[in-house]
């Protein structure tokens, strides 16, 4: 399994995983989960502290609620998932409860500001508690219902027309029921409740896009012809893929959403290029999302004014959207290394501040080892499901740990990078941190399902291997070396 | 499959890498750009919600100060006696930015200079808000008061500078007409819109925000004569030495038979004949002959030479203000004199010569000081919020621009050249050493007032203060020892007056 060359951080784990007496690691997990509280209950602390708020017992009492919540997510894995990962779940504890201070630090300034002129104002931090509770239960749902991620397989083209639907739904739907927000046409209005689809139909295009690989992998790398050196699979086998993501892209086109629809490709390439071991397809897929890029750049004035701000953005400060941007690039600069210190910075100037830019807010306030800190924290998040993907034994699992891992980063480098001025700004959230209800819901499913797998990957195998009667065969194959005719 | 999800793990490790060095170039590299953007407001909101700290002079007043207010920003800046400080003091807006010790100072004042860190970090634990430390001037507010009350009595337009010649201390540091930097520190944007309208130099020909004791540069006329005296003292002549009496000297060959009517011709302000033929005489009646034989028959390097020891061409004196370079050459070339004709009329102080008044108030401190060049500074303490002490006096001695005896004996021609000038404020118990100047200026010096000065130190045995004053007259006649002499005498009262 362990190839030479190979990264040691990803050597899989299977090695002990044979064992009968696997340890089940559950002690570490609770012990980094309250190590994730305190974190968070510090920073919360220190958020009082700078904006002049009293300090109280409340603060120790809002830290061990905080606890009790991941306590019951904790409860959940010991009980259905007691092999998962030990990592995973204190790595989003720390995250969201970082995230919930820095909402709630938000909230402070922008009531500051509303009482300055007047204005009313809603704070966002109770509904995104509200939304976290929820994720946790969709996460408890998830871990209950799904006991093995093989049955998934079952219902791959289910998922993928759901997922398909759920993308295209805000694009058809009238403008009272799905405006467009900041530009894109993504949400979906009803009542007090705004929903972002796409963010689920993403992990279902994902599951979707891991079982066809999986049930098509041999017909990838055997059948069809060779042309000019690379192999190319057959129409009909690549028809479904290839109508599936025309579609999503022209959907994600249509709705303005740049920053899904780089996530989407990214990560369908990447599962391509995991199912079939060819590198070529990821040469194919660049250049096309090159040349993708130069078209959309020719065809959208969106697109023109996001690459233009992102060149200069000082240019183009007053108008052609490079204020943001620059305030979040003045904010960065003034919090320098180590930060103004929670709470004692300005990151209310920065528009958004609370969702997409919520990292620059954390940049300004914590300053880069702050920043660099969050990043490496989603590093070791993405590199644990991977981990398990590697560790896992059966195709399925592979391709979809992978494809759930890869997305998690990828949208972490969309963001970031567009926050830091490493690439265009494309909106999208930071998973987990920024404010909104679907993107941490979805994001909680995405760690519920990786979780399932780690829990596959580390568990003890018993003699008798356990035959789902309904099974696809193909689902439960070991991953097998294909010769390639000659 | 193990391969390529390998291979994807070490792409997902490269984009985090990406980000980090990204993240870092920003955050250091970049970060004191960013933070010191104009459009980048956080700095200001920060300072503003910051108690600065105050200003004061040595003995105590202060002369810049807080005011809490119920809004934000939370404090407002209030200066004591603006107009009379405000060249020392600048001003602090947060809509036009800073200048003076406002801004040179800043970072003490703000709190953020490092030497405060310490107690930055006890106030972030203690919960107290961070405050700025203060700066403690060297200026003296008696002197500072009597040249300014001399000054703008008279409605004189110039500056006065007084500097304390054994260790450098500005005791005095004014520029008239002056402004009110509270206009520019109120918090109503409306109104420091329209006082900063009121004084701004297009709008005002006035110039009242013009520094001009430091920021401006003057033609000295005859108070150079002193420089030319220094240069001649330490090239082997005394007092006595023998020079010229002739009313005119011909700029182009130097002979001193030249029709006083003539434009080639450099003649005595009499237009007679001048002194009793020694350099004290000459100096005493202030010959232009004599003093422009003299730079001729030194050479351009002798008197560049001692012109640079006296601090003349330094281009980066900051008192903590950036002083702007005096010269005795164009802007362009400062230390140099372009030819035979330029160095006669430099030697008296003409053509390109330009100094600052703290320039001439450091010639005529040197002189007091034995001939030691001290460092003209501003500063005198630096305390932390507590008023603990973070940094004392330095008096720093920059050059020995003149030997101690070539020193006394240029006193001792200051001291004839004192009794030989009018104007008021002479005292029986006080022995002054002064030398006035009335400075040609314009293409037509005899329609365009000069500028009058005076440049002198007392007690003239043991020196305790030397000034220099410079006054823009509005009068074709007017000159230094009816104009500016006053002025320096009333300076100077102040601070060694025994009635």
């Amino acid at each position: 399994m362990t190839q030479p060359g190979s990264v040691g951080l990803l050597a899989g784990q299977s090695g002990d995983a044979e064992g009968k007496t696997a340890p089940t690691r559950r002690g570490t997990e609770l012990s980094m989960l309250a190590f994730a509280a305190g974190l968070v209950t510090a920073a919360l602390m220190l958020v009082e502290m700078n904006q002049n708020e009293a300090l109280s017992l409340r603060i120790l009492w809002y830290g061990l609620a905080y606890l009790a919540l991941f306590g019951i997510a904790h409860v959940a894995v010991r009980k259905w998932a007691p092999y998962a990962d030990p990592l995973i779940l204190p790595c989003v504890a720390l995250l969201n409860g970082i995230g919930l201070v820095m909402i709630y630090r938000l909230d402070l300034a922008g009531a500051e500001k509303a009482l300055r002129v007047n204005a009313e104002f809603q704070n966002a931090v109770p509904k995104q508690i509200l939304w976290t509770t929820i994720a946790l239960a969709m996460f408890l749902v998830v871990l209950f219902v799904l006991k093995d991620h093989r049955t998934l397989t079952r219902y791959g083209y289910t998922f993928g027309m759901v997922g398909l639907f759920l993308l295209a739904l805000p694009a058809v739907l009238p403008g009272a029921i799905a405006p467009p927000i900041n530009g894109a046409k993504i949400w979906l209005v009803v009542g007090p409740l705004s929903i972002q689809p796409g963010e689920f139909a993403k992990i279902l295009m994902l599951i979707f896009f891991a079982a066809f690989l999986v049930s098509k992998r041999d017909l990838f790398m055997a059948a069809g012809r060779r042309v000019m050196g690379i192999d190319l699979p057959r129409a009909r086998d690549m028809g479904p893929i290839l109508v599936c993501w025309a579609v999503s892209v022209m959907v994600l086109v249509a709705e303005k959403d740049l920053g899904s629809s780089l996530l989407f490709f990214g990560t369908v390439l990447v599962m391509l290029y995991v199912a079939t071991e060819r590198a070529i397809w990821v040469v194919v897929g660049v250049s096309l999302f090159v040349g993708g890029c130069l078209l959309a750049y020719q065809l959208f004035d969106h697109v023109q004014v996001r690459v233009a701000a992102w060149l200069d953005p000082f240019a183009n400060y007053d108008e052609g959207g490079g204020y943001q941007i620059a305030q979040s690039l003045f904010g960065l600069g003034t919090g320098g290394v180590a930060g103004t210190g929670l709470g004692a910075g300005r990151p209310d100037i920065v528009p958004l501040a609370n969702s997409d830019f919520i990292t620059a807010a954390i940049g300004e306030e914590l300053g880069l080892i702050g920043l660099a800190a969050m990043l490496l924290v989603y590093m070791m998040l993405a590199m644990r499901g991977l981990r398990s993907a590697i560790a896992v034994r059966d195709t399925f699992g592979k391709l979809l740990g992978g494809g759930l891992s890869f997305t998690l980063l990828m949208q972490v480098f969309v963001v970031v990078g567009g926050v830091t001025k490493l690439i265009p700004l494309t909106g999208i959230t930071a998973p987990f941190l920024s404010a909104g209800g679907s993107s941490l819901l979805a994001n909680y499913i995405l760690v519920a399902l990786l979780l399932r797998i780690s829990d596959a990957a580390r568990k003890p195998q018993t003699g008798q291997k356990p035959k789902p009667a309904n099974q696809a065969p193909i689902a439960e194959a070991h991953t097998v070396m294909v010769e390639r005719p000659q | 499959m193990n391969t390529p999800l390998r291979r994807v793990g070490l792409a997902m490790l490269a984009m985090i890498v990406l980000l980090l060095a990204n993240a870092t170039y920003i955050q250091m590299v970049k970060a004191d750009e960013y933070r010191a953007d104009a459009r980048n407001r956080r700095v200001l909101l920060e300072e503003y919600s910051r108690q600065r700290g105050k200003i004061l002079t040595s003995d105590e007043v202060i002369i810049a100060n807080v005011q809490s207010t119920s809004d934000s920003p939370q404090y407002q800046r209030t200066y004591l006696n603006g107009p009379l400080y405000a060249p020392v003091t600048g001003f602090y807006s947060l809509r036009y930015g800073s200048t003076g010790l406002e801004s040179s100072e800043n970072e003490i004042l703000n709190g953020s200079d490092d030497r405060l860190f310490v107690r930055r970090l006890s106030d972030l634990i203690t919960g107290r808000d961070p405050r700025g430390g203060n700066i403690v001037t060297t200026i003296n507010s008696k002197v500072q008061t009597a040249a300014y009350d001399a000054m703008s009595q008279n409605e004189f337009t110039g500056a006065v500078v007084a500097i304390k010649p054994d260790d450098g201390q500005i005791l005095g540091l004014v520029s008239t007409p002056s402004f009110d930097p509270n206009g520019l520190a109120v918090l109503d944007a409306a109104a420091q819109l329209k006082y900063y309208d009121q004084i701004q130099d297009k709008n005002n020909p006035a110039k009242p925000m013009l520094n001009r004791a430091i920021s401006d540069n003057y033609t000295p006329g005859s108070t150079f004569k002193l420089v030319t005296a220094a240069a001649a003292l330490a090239d082997g002549k005394d007092k006595n030495s023998q020079v010229t009496t002739s009313p005119g000297i011909n700029v182009i060959n130097g002979d001193t038979n030249c029709d006083t009517d003539s434009d080639t011709c450099l003649a005595n302000y009499s237009r007679s004949s001048c002194g009793d033929g020694t350099l004290q005489g000459a100096l005493q009646k202030s010959c232009n002959t004599a003093f422009a034989q003299l730079a001729d028959q030194l050479g351009e390097e002798k008197l560049r030479d001692q012109a640079a020891k006296f601090g003349i061409g330094q281009s980066d004196l900051d008192i903590p203000m950036s002083v702007v370079p005096s010269c005795i050459g164009p802007r362009d070339q400062c230390m140099v004199i372009a030819d035979r004709p330029s160095l006669f009329q430099s030697g008296i102080g003409q053509k390109d010569v330009r100094l600052t008044a703290l320039e001439n108030a450091s010639i005529a401190a040197t002189i007091a000081n034995g001939g030691s060049r001290m460092r003209p500074q501003l500063v005198q303490k630096v305390l932390a919020p507590d008023l603990d002490e973070i940094s004392g006096y330095n008096s720093d001695e920059v050059d020995e621009a003149m030997s101690r005896d070539d020193a006394n004996e240029l006193r001792d021609m200051m001291i004839e050249s004192e009794k030989n000038t009018s104007g008021p404020g002479k005292r029986d118990d006080l022995v002054i050493a002064s030398k006035t100047g009335t400075a040609e200026t314009g293409v037509d010096p005899k329609e365009t007032p000069p500028f009058a000065w005076y440049v002198a130190f007392a007690p003239a045995e043991n020196p305790q203060i030397a000034v220099a004053v410079v006054v823009e007259s509005r009068d074709v006649a007017a000159t230094g020892g009816k104009l500016a002499a006053g002025v320096g005498r009333a300076t100077i009262n102040a601070l060694v007056g025994g009635s």
